[in-house]
C-alpha cells in the first residue's frame, strides 16, 4: 500500500470528524495498526481539530467535572470506583466459574450419555443377531414345509393312516409311500415318546404270508421337532406296522408292543 | 555518543506521537474499567472541545454547560459501547456531543426560548463574540479562522461541528465526495501549519 498516497487522500480528517462508514472505520483502524505513520497522522488531525473545536469554547469548563463526578458518585476519594472496579471481575469471576460447571457437567453427562448408548447398541446388535438365526430357522423351516407339502401332493404318493393298537389305542401315524421313489414318508405325531431304553421300529408287512421286513428304527424321534421321518422302502409293501423294541431294535417285531398297523388300500 | 544522538533526534517526533496514542489507548481502557482518575484526565483532554462543540450548537453557555456535563455522564455510563475498531474515542465522544446538543435544541424548552441559530457557524463566535478562551492554541486558531477562505469554514463547520457524514457534506456544498476530502485535507493542514502540528 502507498501510505502516503493513503495520507493525501483526506481519509483520515474524515475518520477524525466520524464522517465515515462503520466499516470504512474499521479499514482505518486496521491500516492504523499496520502504519505507525498512519497512526501518527491520525493523532496530528485529532489533536488540530481538538485546539479548533476547544477554540469555539465560551468558558472553562474544567470546573465542571467535580459535578460530573458528585452526580455519578465518584467524589471523596472516590468511593464509587472501588465497588465498581470489584464487581466487575468478580462478575467475570462468577459467570467463569458458572460457566466451567456447567460444561463440566455437561461433559460428565456426554459420557454417561455415551456410554449408555454404546451399551443399548450392544444389545439391540445382539438381539438383531438372535433375530437373524430365528429368521434363519423359520426360512429352513419354510423350506421343510414347502418341501413336505410338495411331496404329499405329488400324484405318485399313496397315503397309508397307521392306527392305535391294544398296546396304545390312541395312537396313530401316517405313511405317505412314493412307491416310484422308494421311500416313506412317516409322520408319526400321534405316537407317545418312547420310555428310556426303548425305540419305535417301522415294519413293511405282506400279509399273505404275513412277513414282515423292517424298516429300520427311529432313533431320533426326541429330537425331531416335525416328527415326519423320510424311511427308504423298496418293499412291495401291503400293510406299515410300528412297535416299540429296545434300542438297537430286533430282528422281529414284538408283536406284543405293535403300537399302530395299517394297511395299503391298494393291496386289500 | 553523536551518532546515537542524533538517531534519537529523529526518533522523537514519532515516539512521542506514539507514546501518546498509547497513553490515550490506556486511560480510554482503565475510564471502560471505570476508573475515576483516567475518566479525569480524559475530561481535562476534550471537556473543552466538546464544550466548543455544544456550544456551537446550543449558543447559550449555561445550556451548553449543562449539556456537557450530560455528555460526560453519557459516556460513563455507556463506556462499555466504545470499540477502538469503530473509530477514536475522540470521535466516539464527538458523536454522543453533537447528537445531545442537537437534542437539545429540538427540546420544548429550547424552542420556547426562540434562539436562531440558522445562520450560526463557529466562525462567527471566534470573529464576533468575545472568547475567554485561555488556550494560545485559541488564539492561533482565531488568526487563523480570520485567513481562512470561506470554502474551509464551510467544510469544517459542516464536518466537525455538525457531524454530517462525507454524503452529506458532499450533498450539501454540492460537490463531489473526493473534492469534499481533497478540500477538507488542505484546509486541516493549514490549520495544522498554524498550529505547529505536522
Amino acid at each position: 500500500m502507498d501510505v502516503k498516497k493513503y495520507i493525501e487522500s483526506g481519509i483520515l480528517e474524515l475518520y477524525v470528524a466520524g464522517a465515515l462508514s462503520e466499516k470504512e472505520n474499521e479499514e482505518v483502524f486496521k491500516i492504523m495498526l499496520q502504519y505507525p505513520e498512519v497512526q501518527e497522522e491520525v493523532l496530528k488531525i485529532e489533536s488540530s481539530i481538538v485546539a479548533l473545536t476547544s477554540a469555539a469554547s465560551p468558558s472553562d469548563s474544567k470546573h465542571l467535572f467535580s459535578a460530573v463526578k458528585s452526580k455519578l458518585g465518584l467524589d471523596n476519594n472516590h468511593p464509587g470506583t472501588i465497588p465498581l472496579k470489584r464487581t466487575r471481575p468478580s462478575w467475570i469471576a462468577y459467570t467463569g466459574w458458572a460457566a466451567a460447571l456447567v460444561i463440566g457437567f455437561t461433559l460428565w453427562w456426554t459420557v454417561n450419555e455415551i456410554n449408555l448408548l454404546k451399551e443399548q447398541i450392544q444389545v439391540v446388535e445382539t438381539n438383531n443377531e438372535l433375530m437373524e438365526e430365528q429368521i434363519e430357522k423359520a426360512n429352513s423351516d419354510l423350506a421343510e414345509a414347502k418341501n413336505l407339502i410338495t411331496v404329499l401332493r405329488n400324484k405318485d404318493i399313496i397315503t397309508v393312516p397307521l392306527e392305535g393298537q391294544a398296546v396304545s389305542p390312541d395312537a396313530y401315524a401316517k405313511v405317505y409311500w412314493n412307491k416310484k421313489a422308494g421311500n416313506i414318508y412317516l409322520d408319526a405325531q400321534g405316537l407317545p415318546e418312547p420310555p428310556r431304553g426303548k425305540v419305535y421300529q417301522v415294519w413293511s408287512l405282506k400279509l399273505t404270508p404275513l412277513s414282515p421286513t423292517s424298516l429300520g428304527t427311529i432313533d431320533d424321534f426326541k429330537t425331531d421337532d416335525n416328527k415326519i421321518f423320510t424311511i427308504p422302502n423298496p418293499n412291495d409293501s401291503e400293510a406299515f406296522g410300528i412297535t416299540l423294541e429296545p434300542t438297537g431294535g430286533s430282528e422281529t417285531p414284538t408283536m406284543e408292543q405293535l403300537f399302530t398297523i395299517g394297511i395299503v388300500e391298494s393291496a386289500s | 555518543m553523536i551518532s546515537w544522538g542524533v538517531r534519537s533526534l529523529i526518533l522523537i517526533p514519532k515516539l512521542r506521537s506514539v507514546k501518546l496514542s498509547m497513553e490515550i489507548s490506556a486511560l480510554v481502557i482503565k475510564f471502560q474499567q471505570k476508573d475515576a482518575k483516567a475518566f479525569e484526565s480524559l475530561y481535562s483532554m476534550y471537556s473543552e472541545s466538546m464544550h466548543g462543540v455544544i456550544y456551537n450548537i446550543v449558543r447559550d453557555n449555561d445550556i451548553a454547560q449543562e449539556v456537557l456535563q450530560d455528555v460526560f455522564m453519557k459516556a460513563w455510563h455507556n463506556a462499555d459501547s466504545y470499540s477502538p475498531k469503530k473509530g477514536r474515542f475522540f470521535t466516539w465522544l464527538l458523536n454522543i456531543a453533537r447528537n445531545a446538543a442537537i437534542d437539545k435544541t429540538r427540546s420544548k424548552e429550547f424552542k420556547n426560548s426562540k434562539k436562531n441559530l440558522d445562520s450560526q457557524f463557529f466562525v462567527n463566535i471566534l470573529e464576533t463574540e468575545e472568547n475567554y478562551s485561555r488556550t494560545t492554541d485559541a488564539i492561533g486558531v482565531k488568526s487563523f479562522v480570520k485567513k481562512l477562505a470561506t470554502k474551509c469554514t464551510e467544510i469544517i463547520e459542516l464536518l466537525y461541528f455538525k457531524g454530517l457524514t462525507q454524503k452529506e457534506t458532499s450533498e450539501t456544498l454540492n460537490m463531489p465526495i473526493g473534492t469534499v476530502k481533497t478540500r477538507n485535507r488542505n484546509c486541516i493542514n493549514e490549520l495544522r501549519q498554524m498550529l505547529g502540528v505536522q
